[in-house]
């Protein structure tokens, strides 16, 4: 990976770094609450957290317009905190209750929200991926300029369907960002046991789509991949691919003891490349804000995420008659 | 010698054509190989080549003329020098042609394609005195298409073949010419990619149709039917709905083997989050998937390929839609109930009226869709005649007979005087051979049979 950066690009201003350093913070915070709330038995079945990947979404968030819209797979969290979606909401989805935003009826991995434009959370690896280029197939038919932002990962990178898509996406010129998360593991096999070629952008190549690897580790490089990417799209000319080189901390989901790397390659990972840590550097080396500064704004993130612990824990279940609702749409006439 | 040219079948399901163009005239050399013909079959235009060399001694039957049914003499071809025989039977086939009915003596009875029963057909969908026409289904569902795509311009075709070559089964032709490539979309042959960016489109705000060249082929494509059409409104707590309508043929065509001959009304009739149409006739046809365009959930609309052709009377009405899951009443009778859908409807008419002959008045209801499944219907039929047959394509194991059975024991146990009878296509994998598709397919004795067995007859 390239060396780390340490100066802010000219385009982002104090206020727009220490933003994305707030937005990552929030993701981190409540990743790890997550986590506790797991542990205690009041989230259940899969939850995959997005601990170390939190520079992808803030990164690529800052270079979207409003209307643009985002999809992704299960590893979902952040991405609704990222685009604004209420911490209180996806929380209480977590734990299942009626304040969540499927009502509790689709956990961790199935979220939504038309108001933030996240279609989400999708459970089956690579499904999403031709879900984003048809939102894409309906902008470009609308006409409207939107562009879609499809995540996955290097795991997803390998069906079948990715490719079907591509091959449409630059056929019919689609608006869409395909966003490789490229965390090198899919679920615990490396990628060099699972990829044929180490440079999953290039597979892009074969269909005509540009694409670049980028440092995922660093809010600005993605940011400035971003822009470029979104301007590609936004000009008529058809997808682009980011492969956006990030790290897990945490293991494929909270079952998974992650045996499969070693501890030193984690720690090591954390302490010179931690995405967090870098922006707070920035920060502070700039002079943009102070210790104390940088203070104020965890103990707010905290109390942002506690809030959302203790909402999720205070909604109620949702009632029984929920069992029987949403599997239709009524007709609107 | 003279050697007879007769009408070719030139798709597995041809059972008569037009004859558009005679490339060659009488008195003409030909040899074998070439094209002396060009013949439009219910899907495409085909070229027809002479397989014998001689003069063309007579055409019987001129260009322009359509319904000329397979194996009809169309013309002779003599020996250099030899005389035209007299040809009065041959002239006196071609003076009538489009009598599908009257087969050659050389074809076979054909199962799947039994004379037409349209006699009876108490409970129309549309008011007295409306006005009707003849129609194909294949017709109808492209005007169902044609006038939906000019209501809701968010309403587009993609599929397989759906654009410039007009439909592999012909069912969007003229489409492309009139609503253009923006919302006639051909597709690379990707079922899953294709159906994923369909319910993704639908996702975001338009209404898609989506055609499978067949359904065997959507099986690659089942995971985004059922894990992201029919569930995401579920799990996205009432947020995400998914307005899109996946259309094609499903069932046995003729003679094309296992992978292509397969009935899926029971497989998405399983899924909570879809709706699943199966119409038999072409108003039906027309009427569902208008209602299926406009409904805001996914639709799955089992179409199939030998019901592709048959004409039926539509409405002339401007706006004529029929609701998703009522069932329709084709016949009255006391003595026993027929419940069946699609293709199977054929067997099912048809068995009623020589079940007629012999006394026995079978009240037939076509089910029409399969979720919501129009059981009461059914209930309030058997109610009437204490006996019921089903009769479908699909396999045994899980149908959609076995669910009629299993409501009419739980909600109509007492009204029933003997075991429900499930007449429905057998276990089997579909095979080639001539004679073992036929047996595999349901029949209309069988259908009779089961029907005489619950009248203890």
């Amino acid at each position: 990976m390239a060396a780390r950066k340490t100066t802010a690009k000219p385009n982002v201003s104090p206020e727009e770094l220490t933003q994305y350093y707030r937005d990552m913070l929030l993701i981190r915070r409540f990743e790890e609450k997550a986590g506790q709330l797991y542990g205690m038995g009041l989230i259940g079945g899969f939850c995959h957290l997005y601990i170390g990947q939190e520079a992808v979404v803030v990164g690529l968030e800052a270079a979207a317009e409003e209307g643009d819209k985002r999809i992704t797979s299960y590893r979902d969290h952040g991405h609704m905190l990222a685009c604004g979606m209420d911490p209180n909401g996806v929380m209480a989805e977590l734990t299942g209750r009626e304040g969540g935003y499927s009502k509790g009826k689709g956990g961790s991995m199935h979220m939504f929200s038309r108001e933030k434009h996240f279609y989400g959370g999708h459970g089956i690896v690579g499904a999403q991926v031709p879900l984003g280029a048809g939102l894409a197939f309906a902008d470009k038919y609308k006409g409207n300029g939107r562009v879609t932002f499809t995540y996955f990962g290097d795991g997803a990178a390998n069906q079948g369907q990715v490719y079907e898509t591509f091959n449409m996406a630059a056929l019919w010129e689609l608006p869409v960002v395909f966003v490789i998360e490229n965390n090198q593991y899919a679920m615990g096999t490396a990628m060099k046991r699972s990829t044929s070629t180490p440079d999953i952008y290039h597979r892009g190549n074969a269909f005509g789509i540009p694409g670049e690897m980028v440092d995922g580790m660093d809010v600005l490089a993605v940011k400035a991949a971003g822009e470029k990417a979104v301007k590609h799209c936004r000009a008529g000319k058809g997808p682009y691919i980011l492969e956006i080189k990030t790290y897990r901390y945490r293991g494929h989901s909270m079952s998974d003891p992650a045996k499969y790397r070693t501890r030193e390659e984690v720690s090591k990972m954390r302490e010179e490349r931690d995405p967090i840590d870098h922006v707070r550097e920035m920060l502070v080396q700039g002079g943009h804000a102070s210790e104390e500064d940088l203070k104020a704004i965890d103990k707010e993130i905290k109390a942002v995420v506690n809030a959302s612990a203790e909402f999720a824990r205070e909604s109620p279940e949702p009632a029984l008659d929920e069992l029987w609702t949403d599997i239709y749409a009524e007709a609107a006439d | 010698m003279p050697t007879e040219i007769l009408m070719p079948a030139l798709s597995p399901t041809m059972e008569e054509g037009t004859l558009a163009k005679w490339l060659v005239k009488e008195g003409d050399t030909v040899t074998a190989g070439d094209v002396i013909a060009e013949i439009e079959t219910d899907k495409a235009t085909m070229e027809f080549e002479a397989v014998d060399e001689g003069v063309m001694g007579k055409i019987l039957v001129t260009e322009g003329t359509q319904n000329v049914a397979v194996n009809t003499p169309i013309a002779v071809l003599v020996e250099e020098g030899e005389e035209v025989p007299d040809l009065a039977r041959d002239q006196a086939l071609a003076a009538q042609p489009a009598e599908p009915a009257a087969q050659p003596a050389a074809a076979a009875p054909e199962p799947a394609a039994p004379a037409k029963v349209e006699a009876a057909r108490p409970e129309p969908d549309w008011p007295d005195g409306t006005k009707t026409k003849k129609q194909t289904v294949r017709e109808a569902l492209r005007d169902a298409m044609a006038e939906e795509m000019r209501r809701d311009g968010d309403v587009f075709l993609m599929g397989e073949e759906v654009a410039e070559y007009q439909g592999a089964y012909k069912i969007s032709q003229g489409l492309l010419d009139e609503f253009g490539s923006k919302r006639v979309i051909d597709t690379p042959i990707t079922e899953h990619g294709f159906t994923g960016i369909g319910v993704g489109a639908a996702f975001g705000g338009l209404r898609p149709i989506v055609e499978f060249m067949t359904f065997n082929f959507a099986m690659q494509a089942m995971d985004q039917i059922i894990n992201s059409a029919a569930k995401t409104l579920y799990m996205s707590g009432g947020q995400m709905g998914c307005p899109i309508v996946f259309r094609g043929p499903s069932g046995a065509a003729a003679r094309v083997g296992a992978q292509h001959s397969q009935d899926y009304a029971a497989w998405y009739a399983h899924i909570p989050g879809l709706k699943v149409a199966m119409p038999y006739s072409a108003s039906d046809a027309k009427g569902l998937l208008k209602s299926a365009i406009r409904d805001p959930n996914p639709v799955i609309f089992l179409e199939n390929e030998i019901l592709y052709g048959r004409s039926f009377d539509v409405p002339m009405l401007e706006d004529f839609t029929v609701p998703l899951g009522k069932a329709r009443i084709w016949r009255e009778g006391s003595d026993v109930t027929i419940v069946s859908f699609g293709i199977g409807m054929t067997y099912a008419l048809e068995a009623a009226e020589k079940l007629a002959e012999e006394g026995i008045e079978a009240e037939v209801i076509d089910l029409r869709c399969l979720r919501p499944i129009d059981t009461a219907t059914v209930i309030a039929s058997v109610q009437k005649t204490n006996r019921c047959v089903t009769v479908e394509e699909g396999w045994p194991v899980a149908s959609i007979g076995n669910y009629i059975s299993a409501t009419l024991m739980q909600q109509a146990f007492d009204w029933l005087d003997a075991p429900v009878i499930n007449v429905t296509g057998k276990d089997v994998p579909m095979p080639y051979a001539a004679n073992l598709e036929r047996h595999a397919l349901v029949t209309t004795p069988e259908v009779i049979e089961a029907a005489k067995q619950v009248c203890y007859r």
